[in-house]
């Protein structure tokens, strides 16, 4: 039998799935419901030039009934291989996906992404957001999730502000860097940061 | 442990409800639908809360179940073994030690932090439902933000009781956007809605889920005139001496004799530990 390593398609996916799902998926709740938080996201050993982040949301939200859309720059065989093992996750269009992975520059226009319909708001894309990095904050953010005020790094304030005024349709972002995640939900109001 | 996948549901269902919690955060007060499971209870015992329970919980996990208050009532603990049983979870009765509490018609009276997560069981989601049985209708409402109708029915309590009749399951409107039904809460709890931990509502067999975001803006409907008021049983608790918690009414005997007591078992028990007696308690021993 062929060794399950980090080098084949089989290897890096989640050794005790119901438990570290479960803590991943607590982990991307928590950074949507507070926009502007900081987490931490552990488990999944996805292929070379995808993040452990994006890795373990995709594998703890993704599945047979949900269409991955990747963008040009992290498309590759190895990717696609895993994501078919691990998930099941059919590779879709940009307009028909549920999630979408890449790079904010691979990823846009967002106007490409299912934003839901007015009387169905949820059916709408979610784009995994990889990042070089998750701070220093460049936006104000304000709304339902947040206090007051908080702050976060949004890789094009006025894309996502533009977002943000269609709601309740739009399109909701994971940003991913390494180990760890933020959020920003279509609910949240937007102000460039002074 | 058990034989049972962790938290009992299997992970493709987990998966497709935790998809559900998302949206449901991302559009306050919306209800997403979702393709609810058959659960080893029946329908109307908390099915959507405990599905939406199961897919939130990680093993480090301290679960509180309360059923109109009460950790001790049947669908309480039946709930709350079901979930040590499946999960391996902690439970607790303590408000303050738990991080996910699932809630069947109550909101404890102790103030939730920032680290708690509470689950609502939810009967029927639909806050217009009663005036518009079809489901066609009532989401072509929502989409178009057509409210008029609840105004209608608290205007018809008005006109026929002189307030406001709706004591429970009283409507709210989500971050100016959604009208949302708050699950059958005494409207005493709705100030709370405005609250510190994330809520998630559940409803199994209507099969919808909703949630709110940390202090996410939770306005009651009312008139300018008739302005929303919280109410509760004007009186002490005849244990604890509380003035500021939900009483429920206990009848005592075939005089007519009766007692008001905290609907919240953990708020009344540790404010008797803290020494506080009421008309009918006793001194901590």
């Amino acid at each position: 039998m062929p060794q399950l390593t980090e080098t084949t398609a089989y290897g890096g996916g989640f050794s005790a799935p119901a438990q570290q799902a479960a803590q991943a998926f607590r982990a991307a709740m928590t950074a949507l419901a507070r926009p502007g938080t900081l987490q931490d996201i552990a488990g999944g050993s996805p292929p070379a030039g995808i993040s452990p982040a994006a890795g373990g949301l995709l594998l703890t939200l993704c599945d047979p009934e949900t269409g991955v859309y990747l963008a040009p720059d992290v498309d590759s065989p190895e990717l696609r291989a895993w994501l078919a093992f691990h998930t099941g996750a059919p590779i879709v269009a940009a307009d028909q996906a549920d999630f979408a992975l890449g790079s904010w520059a691979a990823l846009m226009p967002v106007g490409q992404y299912r934003v839901g319909t007015s009387e169905y708001p949820d059916r709408s894309a979610t784009l995994i957001v990889e990042m070089a990095q998750l701070i220093p904050a460049t936006a104000t953010l304000t709304g339902p999730g947040i206090k007051e005020r908080a702050e976060l790094r949004l890789p094009d304030v006025a894309a996502c502000q533009a977002n943000a005024k269609q709601f309740p349709l739009g399109v909701d972002f994971f940003f991913t860097c390494g180990g760890q995640l933020t959020a920003l939900p279509r609910s949240t109001t937007i102000l460039p940061k002074e | 442990m058990s034989d049972y996948n962790f938290a009992y549901l299997d992970e493709q269902t987990k998966r497709m409800i935790r998809r559900a919690i998302l949206k449901g955060l991302a559009v306050p007060g919306y209800q997403v639908p979702f393709a609810s499971r058959e659960m080893p209870m029946p329908y109307g015992w908390g099915t959507g809360g405990v599905q939406v329970t199961a897919a939130t919980l990680v093993p480090e996990d301290s679960l509180k179940v309360i059923d109109q208050g009460a950790d001790d009532t049947t669908n309480a603990v039946s709930i709350r073994k079901f979930f040590e049983r499946t999960a391996g979870v902690a439970t607790t009765e303590e408000t303050t030690k738990a991080s996910v509490i699932q809630t069947r018609h109550r909101i404890p009276e102790a103030e939730l932090s920032e680290d708690q997560i509470l689950v609502y069981q939810v009967p029927i989601p639909e806050p217009l439902r009663f005036l518009e049985p079809r489901e066609t209708e009532t989401r072509k409402m929502h989409s178009l933000e057509e409210y008029g109708l609840m105004h209608v029915k608290l205007y018809e309590d008005i006109s026929q009781h002189g307030d406001i009749a709706t004591a429970y399951a009283y409507p709210v409107k989500v971050e100016e956007r959604y009208v949302m039904d708050p699950s059958p809460i005494p409207k005493f709890d709705n100030p709370k809605l405005e609250m510190a931990a994330i809520q998630l509502f559940g409803a199994g067999r209507e099969q919808r889920i909703y949630a709110l975001p940390p202090y996410t803006r939770v306005v009651s409907l009312d008139f300018e005139d008739y302005p929303f008021e919280a109410t509760k049983a004007d009186y002490p608790c005849d244990l604890c001496a509380a003035e500021d918690s939900y009483l429920d009414e206990v009848i005592l005997d075939d005089a007519g004799s009766r007692m008001f007591v905290c609907s919240d078992t953990d708020y009344c028990r540790s404010r008797r530990a803290e020494g506080h007696v009421g008309r009918l308690g006793e001194e901590a021993a």
